[in-house]
């Protein structure tokens, strides 16, 4: 534990350096916001800097934490659920092959059905409760999940597996030492992937189906066509998305994934 | 203790790809299974290992502590050196820290130091992986050594050294070795029993026990010897030299004649050589 937090504490400064070009980008971003934006009217498009004062109202208001702690809950609910029963499925699918044959084309069909779809079922389904931006984001997520987890059982090495019967490996040992890693390393990422589109579908199904939540106050600032306060809000968002990502799975994606660095 | 197999036989369906082979490894013996690709030879040494149910014939196996050493270095990408080299020892039940130690002795024994030990094996070339491949093995201590191939994709001077660490293992600990390879030399070279399978099904079609103790041959005594295993009707018939000197015969391949002619003598070699002198000779030969 203790080297654990050695290692980590030795790689935070590369780390934090590495971000000044993450920083640059997302300058460039603003500024070239900033320059249409001086084209534009502000109830067409407000500056940065508008956008960002009208957030900032939001915040001493005290209304912008409860909506992003609303979109929050929901957001991770559904994935919760996607993420446990799309591993457990795919890795249960993935052991047979009549099974992973079966639901590769339920996979595809649920894939291409639009989240906006769902959304409409769950309207008539659930009503404004948070079952549907909960359902939503479940069904969006889980193929995502579901096909990579298939993806890892199936391409499980048969080296490998008869490298861990020749040296009689346990089964918990090799579950934990052969196959585990390998799954992981295909289920992680689409964990990654699932997280950001949970909180995009969360939004959209805010927008149409509830009366809180960052999506509703979307829904709000739109009728009043207040634009600064709605590029407020999707500043918030992003925001919120960018700091996940790189403040929390980025650092553990390359905790996890250390073995596969670049060849020296 | 010893391995026996008798009459043993494998099919993948219809295919028989093993008919009828028997052999014999004694406590501390070295035996090579020589033959061309496709001869069975991996399947005998699955069966050996247990990695395949026998079908039909007799194993028996009293060798209580097998280890297996595959064709590809099978190394666990995630983890480190190592641990990759401790794996076995922690299968067994042996806490980490202890089977850490022994890998990192054995290691050191075959010429892995601490960097390469802290690397994860896309981090070493090839030769440094099949290194931690037969450290992973031999940290076992292992009464018998089920080698399939092992060197194969490393070049000589690589393979002159792994064999080198083997031997001198093997004759320190008295490991038996059953080793499977299609390198004739390396057979020569490594083995006291080298056995010539053929395909089609495989057999085993010719023995040969080459003189000197293993680590007391010299090259020019492992070429000679070679050379004269070359010789052997079954052998080539085995290895298809013979057709190749047929498409000759028929003008089909102008390159034919690069091949050791069937009837080819090899000239004895000068006393002081076959006593160990380590000047390399170039093996003669000539149409008789």
């Amino acid at each position: 534990m203790l080297r654990l937090l050695a290692r980590v504490l030795r790689g935070l400064p590369g780390y934090l350096w590495s971000g000044w070009g993450a920083c640059a980008s997302l300058f460039l971003l603003l500024a070239a916001w900033e320059a249409v934006a001086a084209f534009y009217d502000p109830l067409i498009l407000p500056d940065p800097l508008g956008a960002f004062a009208a957030l900032w109202g939001l915040v001493e208001q005290g209304s912008a934490w409860p909506a992003l702690a609303a979109t929050a809950r929901r957001a991770l609910m559904g994935l919760a659920l996607a993420v446990a029963v799309g591993s457990l499925l795919g890795l249960a699918a993935g052991l047979s092959v009549t099974a992973s044959v079966l639901s590769r084309p339920l996979v595809t069909v649920l894939l291409g059905t639009p989240p906006i779809a769902w959304l409409v079922l769950a309207m008539l389904w659930f009503g404004m409760s948070d079952g549907t931006p909960v359902f939503t984001v479940f069904i969006a997520c889980f193929p995502v999940v579901f096909a990579s987890a298939l993806q890892g059982t199936r391409t499980l090495d048969l080296q490998l597996r008869d490298m861990a019967r020749a040296y009689r490996l346990p089964r918990w040992m090799a579950l934990r030492e052969v196959y585990g890693p390998h799954v992981l390393s295909y289920l992680f990422p689409a964990w990654v992937t699932a997280l950001g589109s949970a909180w995009k579908v969360t939004v959209m199904a805010e927008l149409l189906a509830s009366t809180d939540g960052v999506g509703a106050a979307l829904a709000a600032s739109r009728s009043q066509l207040d634009t600064a306060t709605t590029l407020g809000w999707i500043t918030a968002v992003v925001g919120c998305l960018l700091v996940v990502e790189y403040g929390f799975l980025e650092p553990l994606k390359r905790e996890v994934e250390r073995w596969r660095e670049a060849p020296r | 203790m010893n391995l026996v197999l008798k009459d043993v036989r494998h099919s993948y369906a219809l295919t028989e790809v093993l008919g009828c082979v028997g052999l014999a490894l004694p406590a501390g013996g070295v035996l090579a299974l020589v033959g061309p690709s496709g001869c069975g030879k991996t399947t005998l040494l699955h069966l050996c290992a247990g990695l395949l149910d026998l079908q039909e014939g007799r194993l028996d196996n009293s060798f209580v502590n097998p280890a297996l050493m595959f064709q590809q270095p099978r190394l666990l990408p995630w983890q480190t050196t190592m641990d990759n080299i401790a794996l076995g020892l922690r299968a067994r039940g042996m806490a980490r820290a202890d089977a850490r130690a022994k890998a990192h002795a054995m290691g050191a024994v075959l010429g892995l130091d601490a960097e390469a030990l802290a690397a994860y094996p896309h981090q070493l070339s090839g030769g440094m992986q099949s290194r931690a491949a037969l450290a992973r093995a031999l940290v076992l201590e292992p009464d018998l050594l089920l080698m399939d191939e092992p060197f194969a994709a490393l070049d000589i001077g690589l393979k002159a050294q792994l064999h080198r660490l083997l031997l001198r293992h093997q004759a320190e600990k008295g490991t038996a070795v059953l080793m499977i390879t299609h390198d004739l030399m390396e057979a020569v070279r490594l083995a006291d029993t080298v056995l010539v399978m053929a395909a089609g099904p495989g057999r085993i079609v010719h023995g040969h026990t080459p003189a000197a103790p293993a680590l007391a041959r010299s090259d020019a005594m492992v070429y000679h010897e070679t050379a004269e295993l070359l010789r052997v009707p079954a052998v080539r018939a085995a290895f298809g030299l013979d057709a190749l000197l047929d498409a000759k015969a028929c003008g089909a391949d102008e390159f034919a004649e690069t091949l050791p002619p069937p009837n080819a003598r090899v000239l004895p070699l000068p006393l002081a050589l076959q006593a160990g002198d380590a000047t390399p000779t170039v093996r003669r030969m000539r149409c008789g």
